[in-house]
């Protein structure tokens, strides 16, 4: 894959299967510690630690069985291959926790990529979940970070039973998600 | 770049989505679902989502449902879009990119034409 932010639409779908009602997106581009970091954090069934061992090994993972495929090995390459790491914590019942980080300014990172439309297409496709998007820069000189959060329950409260997809709403759905991650990331100097 | 919009923009949005449905006559539900597994997110299926949802907002299409599902098995065959309308039968559209998203929205949703050519074999 060619962005973080695809990588991201990819792992969401398994918090998806997991049958999560709240899931949570963070990416945090800072740049005083030179680091990119993003989680995907869930409420949904859970992993054992050793289906969790499993998700990360593309050879453990049996195809009939498996929750997750190749997703999760092909991010876990990409931020090795940057100074970083995949870590993932789940617990049976409560959820999963997945963190991955980049040295930020390593040449090999891939682009963050179009945040914006991954946020969007999540929110559409599974608007009965409540999402937390969290996208946030640390300037270089310790200036105070800039923030954008999209929690999706309040406009669902709004909405009611009015699709996501009737182009009024949905304009209004992408326009203040792309200028929300416009504003961020005009502090990131990427 | 467009002003940041409140919760009280949406309200009006809202309101105006509710007298259009009122006007509408009604039909049968139609479904638009993109594959997403990791196989059709690598092969560009969030391209084709978002050409799909930038049709339904150019054209003003009212009414269709879109969403997403995971991998179904025909990873050879994606971007994925199948199109269900009202009680026909679900069509499976296979290697649909952006530009054939397009043609799908104009041709099969909007106007009831399947386009036999793209279709997943069985």
């Amino acid at each position: 894959m060619r962005e973080i932010a695809l990588h991201l639409l990819d792992i969401a779908e398994n918090s998806v299967t997991a049958n999560a009602k709240n899931i949570t997106l963070t990416v945090c581009e800072d740049l005083q510690g030179d680091q990119l970091s993003v989680s995907v954090i869930d409420d949904g069934k859970g992993m054992s630690a050793e289906m969790v061992a499993s998700a990360v090994d593309p050879f453990v993972t049996s195809r009939t069985t498996r929750k997750v495929g190749l997703g999760i090995p092909f991010f876990k390459a990409a931020a090795e291959a940057c100074n970083g790491k995949l870590v993932i914590n789940s617990e049976i019942g409560k959820g999963t926790r997945l963190d991955v980080e980049f040295q930020h300014s390593h040449i090999d990172r891939m682009p963050l990529g179009d945040l914006s439309s991954t946020m969007l297409t999540l929110f559409v496709s599974y608007p009965q979940i409540r999402w937390l998007f969290d996208y946030s820069t640390i300037s270089a000189d310790g200036k105070p970070e800039e923030k954008f959060v999209f929690d999706t329950q309040p406009v669902m409260a709004e909405l009611g039973d009015i699709s996501l997809t009737e182009p009024a709403v949905l304009t209004f759905i992408r326009e203040y998600i792309e200028s929300g991650v416009a504003r961020v990331r005009a502090t990131s100097n990427c | 770049m467009p002003a940041i919009k409140s919760l009280e923009d949406l309200k009006r949005v809202r309101e105006e989505a509710l007298e259009k449905r009122k006007v509408k006559t009604t039909e049968g539900a139609i479904q638009v679902t993109v594959a997403m597994g990791t196989c059709g997110i690598a092969a560009g299926a969030r391209d084709t989502m978002k050409a799909i949802l930038d049709h339904i907002e150019s054209n003003n299409v009212s009414g269709v449902i879109v969403t997403q599902t995971g991998c179904i098995g025909k990873c050879d065959y994606e971007p994925i879009v199948s199109v269900s309308v009202g009680v026909e039968p679900k069509v499976v559209y296979g290697r649909i990119n952006p530009e054939r998203a397009r043609k799908i929205m104009q041709e099969h949703v909007a106007d009831g034409k399947v386009l036999t050519d793209w279709i997943v074999p069985a």
